[in-house]
């Protein structure tokens, strides 16, 4: 029995940072909006607070505020030559559920892609000719927007979370302290940088001795306290050192509950249903037109929603999923190429370098999400590729989000991992080592992509996502490239010793690496080799909007939030200026 | 794939939503198709009058009034519509339940005269001649003018009819009986209309009327005396309520106002929060059903007549133990200073400062240790929505470690007040029910 | 309505919380996403005072979990993960055998957060743990494994009576997979995940049962459950003051 509900403009399906961001913009546009959650209520000082929120085996290790696994997994494989097994327990990436999601427990690392890297293909053919973009089999595609056309964007969500850090390019003035790479800015950031640990200085004054050009991370954990355009508040941090994988108890890193849902949850033409799963969305006999979406909540009860647009707002491997069930798109097939959803999945290629010192106190456990003094030389095409067999690059950071004993001892090359000496080792270098995070960026590959699996089924019956990815030769030499950077100004800091954790390798879903998924709804110029156009509006069914990091044609250097949540405000944008006057396609295919 | 069965009832709907759907595909109208028609209580009290509702400036003029007397927060019941009533008052003799004053003939107040209106607000006498027990502050609406009264009927004959009838009041015997209160007006109640003075400004007298009047400030801020009566001769000296302390108004430097600028009241009133605190407990819904919805000009009268006050008597408070001070000052490094910060410097807006507080020095220590225990919310305003909010505290803290940070806290940075005792804490523990953990709905890794 | 086919433990736990908690706080808990009853909020950020996701702690003394072989075989072993001397304390006298007993009966035991349904089948080691044994299937499995093994390859001894030289071979070989257990356990993946809940009982929250006196941060140099570090951030190299605390607090709290 299904319960047909009142009609309503816009129904979000997830609601983390892109159906916030795209609910407040709606219902400031007077739209009627419902938001479908899977996952619980969940706020500051009841969830997360101060008092209990600095919790290493519960949250990070017993994935308390994580998806559950054991109700919704995907299956996963190297190449299409295995037999895909289910994610039996989270690793690689850690998923977000509940409201604010992973925006609950991110690090707070915003970004913004480089100018070039929204020309992927166009740009790396024409400085190193067409085989720089199809070696390996790689596809790479240009994004069908530029960083021009989303600098306001970026702009508002910085306005938004209350970003600390230093402009490096403002209005085309490369400016001394910040990035000199990254494209030009219209405003300074809202508050300055974080203050800067042991670490990252000394991370910077070997980068500078180098004549690279540190900078501090631009961050959502604010150097000082700060009101956003919404009226919402966010407070001072205090370097607890438990932001990823972490609520903030003292509401002082940006996400959803602390910048956005005060003023949302207000609105009278706002409604949030929690623990409520969306199961599919309904289309038209046609199948050019959604009316709504059939969710079942936790009572088992289920419920048609109709609404004028279906907004996907939940993660990048749910947005795709619910494609592929709903059959809106023409699903991806790599043997043949053709078709589009499921295409060009990819990921983070990430390595680091430890550094051990003899001499100096590092207190690692002063920390923050995003507490990194930063080198860009080596990330997108900001250095010449010529004659290095691949394209793309990584940040390279001296960072020290916390100290946390669990998961961050570091110990010297040829420890073993337990017994006295381990112990030994443990207690030397706690204090004084650290790592040098290498953040690689992941081009799209041929067999890289999203399915649904033919085994494997969820609670509801339906088929599991199905993830097939491995990283190609050219993230390996990337990677190897960028390791090697790193270790050079780990020397620079003269310390007793250094180790390095090259990326090596298949793709293994074990260690934690990011969770930063992207591709498989891909954004393009033309329906044939994309999903969403330049407004995340689905070619194929106009009143349907796949928001989120599954729009990146390929994955850039950095970590993906920023640019997530500008594509958001961008559609939101013509949104409430053009599709609510006439309903319909945005870009005529 | 049972799971994707769709049931026929909704094949039938999508059928026809379809058709709806290819008829406009053409053409599809305009968003928003489905404009809402909820309504919150921020929203009801502050959507337009237009021109066209009869008395329009009247209604307006009664609407203004009706916020000013923050009727919101009592006449309406958890979730319930606006006016609705319903909401169970815990006074020191028993619950008793808000009236429905909404427009509905039968149950609300649609069909009372203004005279009826008059004589509840001015003599605390109901529709049928019933007296109104005192939690209804008809003391202080009593100050209004029949021509203020007049106008808040016309708006709440305005407000949409809701049919609903409240529980029964919870008294005990004799209390039960109306008649009883009969007894205690004759002892405790005059009708009073306002006198303004005239050696006053024109905003003092304002103040005072709205301070003294429809704000009904009396009600908490002035002690009771052993018959729930205001203690005349202690005007706004702080009193204590339903496990809350609403603080001393008076100019008192240590516990009073004395150390905020009228300004700092005027944001205070308005946003909810300023450079001193935050407002938490009950006085969270004043400021968001009354005095954040008032105008600049009434918040600044009202100030403008705080300020005048007289200064609360001080009295010199017992000195904390040295061993409290010690073990207070390592818990609060530990648990307090991740939003206060060491030293009790605070984040001015955001997480109260702690140095020289009003609220931390009141003598009756029940609202530090409410707050402690159960947390506080900083009330969501428009012009500040964030309801940051201090944490529970009771799962954490043994009595005498909340007791001992609480001593602490009220010693140090310029405070002086009595100590707190492990069996205080233990006291207001068991009011609040939180012997036990509540936990929420993320506590599911605790089977 | 659609068929819930993965809610029978939940709906099993759920209801044993009924029985001493009371329903609406069992109908609330949550873990994960899809448990407690759907809600609709408008209008408001909902709050209610006096709540708190508070840490899961331990109570009581003893093995609730372990049987007496069981526990004489966590305790040989993870004296031998991390030994004890002058440098800090070892794996027992830090707790780690009672934290693993607790774990081991709780929602980690139960493999509330794993997914082991089926089919199974081994996989490649990319693809993770494929096992169907739930954690606590998967340590008494193992533990009656390794004794066998142990009985079989040191003359019927079990693994907690060897000498330590011995219990060390018997650990590397599980560690680098050469060694074969019966009972359909691969001690490799066994031995991955008791380091690392051996690792979790030392570091983590005393409030969990391990990481006795704080005694492995304290070895270490770390503080623990401090929040405010704001005065240190830029005093390089200095070691910070404050003492190691817990959820619960520390000595300071309550002496003095």
């Amino acid at each position: 029995m299904t319960t047909t509900l009142k009609p309503v403009d816009a129904v979000l399906v997830g609601f983390g940072w892109t159906g916030a961001i795209m609910g407040q913009q709606l219902c400031d546009a007077g739209l009627n909006v419902v938001a479908l959650e899977r996952g619980p209520w969940r706020d500051t000082s009841t969830d997360f607070a101060t008092g209990f929120a600095q919790d290493e085996l519960r949250y990070m290790w017993r994935h308390h505020l994580f998806q559950n696994v054991a109700y919704d997994t995907l299956t996963i494989r190297n190449n299409a030559t295995q037999q895909a097994l289910p994610m039996r327990h989270l690793g690689s990436f850690l998923l977000g559920t509940g409201v604010g999601s992973g925006g609950v427990h991110w690090n707070g690392q915003i970004w913004r892609f480089l100018e070039s890297d929204f020309l992927t293909k166009s740009h790396n053919a024409q400085k190193y000719g067409q085989k720089a973009v199809t070696d390996y089999d790689l596809t790479v595609q240009d994004w069908g927007v530029t960083y021009g056309e989303l600098e306001p964007y970026y702009d508002l969500f910085d306005k938004l979370c209350g970003t600390s850090g230093k402009a490096g390019n403002l209005k085309g003035q490369i400016q001394p302290g910040g990035n000199p790479f990254e494209g030009p800015r219209s405003n300074e950031y809202p508050t300055p940088p974080m203050a800067q640990t042991y670490a990252p200085t000394l991370f910077g004054q070997a980068a500078a001795s180098l004549g690279r050009h540190p900078f501090p991370h631009p961050t959502g954990n604010l150097s000082r306290d700060y009101i956003n355009p919404l009226g919402c508040q966010i407070g001072k941090c205090t370097y607890c050192g438990f932001c990823e994988k972490f609520g903030c108890g003292n509401y002082s890193k940006a996400s959803p509950q602390t910048t956005v849902l005060p003023y949302l949850m207000a609105k009278p033409n706002f409604v949030l249903k929690t623990e409520c799963e969306v199961l599919k969305v309904e289309l038209t006999p046609d199948r050019k037109r959604a009316t709504g979406v059939t969710y079942v909540n936790s009572a088992g009860e289920e419920f048609f929603q109709p609404a004028e647009m279906v907004i996907l707002s939940a993660y990048v491997l749910q947005n795709v999923r619910l494609l592929l069930l709903s059959g809106i798109g023409q699903p991806y097939d790599p043997v043949s190429g053709q078709g589009v959803v499921g295409k060009n999945y990819a990921y983070q290629t990430m390595s680091s370098v430890n550094v051990f010192f003899d001499d100096k106190i590092l207190n690692p456990f002063i920390g923050a999400g995003a507490l990194a003094t930063v080198i860009d030389d080596f990330n997108g095409d900001n250095f010449d590729h010529s004659g290095l067999g691949f394209i793309g690059g990584a940040y390279i950071a001296g960072m020290v989000t916390g100290g946390r004993p669990i998961e961050m001892i570091y110990t010297p090359q040829g420890t073993p991992a337990w017994g006295l000496e381990w112990k030994h080792a443990a207690a030397k270098n706690y204090l004084k080592s650290f790592a040098i995070s290498v953040h690689g960026s992941c081009m799209s590959h041929r067999g890289n992509y999203l399915d649904l699996d033919p085994t494997y089924r969820d609670a509801y019956g339906r088929p599991m996502l199905r993830m097939t990815f491995d990283f190609t030769d050219n993230e390996h030499k990337m990677s190897d490239y960028l390791t090697d950077r790193a270790a050079e100004v780990a020397k620079a800091m003269n310390p007793r010793e250094i180790k390095l954790n090259r990326r090596t390798g298949s793709w293994s879903v074990v260690p934690y690496q990011t969770t930063h998924n992207t591709g498989g709804a891909i954004m393009g110029d033309n329906p044939t080799d994309s999903v969403v156009n330049k407004y995340l509006q689905v070619w194929d069914v106009p009143n349907v909007f796949s928001l989120g990091s599954g729009a990146f044609p390929q994955n850039a250097g950095y970590n993906p939030t920023g640019t997530v949540a500008a594509l958001a405000y961008h559609a939101a944008a013509q949104i409430t200026s053009q599709y609510i006057k006439a309903p319909g396609a945005l870009v005529q295919a | 794939m049972s799971g994707l069965r769709v049931p026929p009832l909704a094949l039938i709907v999508l059928a026809a939503l379809a058709l709806a759907g290819l008829a406009a595909s053409q053409a599809l109208a305009p968003l928003p198709a489905h404009p809402s028609d909820a309504v919150t209580p921020t929203s009801f009290l502050t959507q337009a009058i237009p021109d066209s509702v009869p008395n329009a400036a009247l209604v307006r003029h009664g609407r203004d009034l009706a916020i000013a007397g923050d009727c919101l927060s009592c006449h309406r019941r958890p979730g319930g519509p606006p006016f609705g009533g319903g909401l169970g008052l815990n006074t020191p003799f028993g619950v008793i339940y808000s009236s429905n004053i909404t427009s509905d003939q039968n149950t609300g107040i649609g069909a009372w005269t203004g005279d009826q209106f008059y004589h509840a607000m001015h003599d605390g006498i109901d529709a049928d001649g019933a007296n109104l027990y005192p939690a209804m502050p008809y003391p202080a609406f009593s100050h209004a003018s029949r021509a203020d009264d007049d106008a808040i009927l016309a708006y709440l004959k305005t407000t949409p009819a809701v049919s609903y009838r409240p529980p029964v009041n919870r008294l005990p015997f004799p209390l039960n009986f109306r008649f009883m209160v009969k007894a205690w007006n004759f002892l405790f109640f005059k009708p009073a209309p306002f006198q303004p003075d005239p050696g006053q400004s024109a905003a003092w007298n304002r103040g005072a009327y709205l301070v003294t009047g429809f704000g009904h400030c009396d009600g908490c801020h002035t002690p009771k005396n052993l018959f729930g009566a205001d203690s005349t001769s202690r005007p706004l000296w702080g009193g204590d309520l339903d496990n809350w302390v609403a603080p001393d108004l008076t100019g008192n430097p240590r516990t009073g106002l004395g150390g905020w600028t009228a300004d700092d009241i005027v944001e205070y009133l308005g946003t909810g929060r300023n450079a001193h605190g935050g407002a938490g407990g009950d006085m969270a819904e004043v400021v968001q059903y009354s005095t954040s919805l008032m105008s600049d000009q009434d918040r600044q009268a009202i100030a403008a007549y705080l300020k005048s006050r007289p200064a609360s008597p001080d009295a010199s408070p017992a000195q904390p133990d040295a061993g409290a001070m010690s073990r207070g000052a390592a818990i609060y490094s530990d648990a307090c200073a991740s939003c206060h910060l060491e030293g009790g410097v605070g984040q001015p807006r955001f997480f109260p400062p702690l140095g020289h507080d009003a609220v931390l020095q009141q003598a009756d220590p029940v609202g530090l240790e409410h707050i402690i225990l159960a947390g506080s919310r900083i009330a969501p305003t428009a012009a500040r929505p964030s309801p940051l909010a201090m944490p529970s505290f009771a799962w954490k803290l043994t009595d005498q470690e909340a007791a001992d940070v609480a001593t602490y806290i009220r010693n140090s940075w310029g405070n002086r007040a009595a100590p707190v005792s492990a069996s205080q804490m233990h006291a207001m523990r068991r009011r609040l029910d939180l012997e036990t953990v509540h936990y929420t709905a993320n506590s599911g890794d605790q089977r | 309505m659609v068929k819930l086919t993965f809610d029978r433990r939940r709906f099993l736990i759920g209801g044993a919380v009924v029985g001493t908690a009371g329903g609406a706080v069992a109908a609330a808990l949550h873990d994960g996403e899809l448990g407690g009853p759907a809600q609709t909020f408008n209008g408001t950020v909902p709050w209610q005072e006096g709540t708190a996701d508070a840490p899961p702690g331990v109570s009581g003394t003893g093995y609730g979990f372990f049987t007496a072989a069981e526990a004489a075989f966590i305790e040989a072993a993870v004296e031998r993960l991390i030994p004890n001397d002058a440098v800090g304390p070892g794996a027992v006298e830090a707790g780690v055998p009672f934290f693993l007993d607790r774990q081991l009966s709780g929602p980690f035991g139960r493999g509330d957060h794993y997914f082991l349904g089926g089919p199974w089948a081994k996989g490649v080691p990319e693809q993770g743990y494929q096992s169907r044994f739930s954690p606590a299937q998967l340590y008494r499995a193992a533990i009656a494994a390794i004794d066998r093994y142990a009985g079989g390859a040191f003359n019927g001894s079990t693994f907690a009576n060897l000498a330590e030289a011995d219990r060390d071979k018997v650990l590397k070989g599980l560690e680098a997979g050469t060694i074969q257990l019966d009972g359909g356990v691969d001690g490799k993946t066994f031995f991955a995940m008791f380091l690392q809940n051996t690792k979790e009982g030392y570091f983590s929250d005393p409030i969990y049962g391990g990481n006795k006196d704080m005694g492995a941060w304290k070895m270490i140099g770390f503080p623990g459950a401090h929040y405010d570090y704001s005065a240190w951030v830029t005093r390089h190299g200095e070691r910070v003051p404050y003492p190691p605390v817990g959820f619960k607090g520390r000595p300071g709290w309550t002496q003095g």
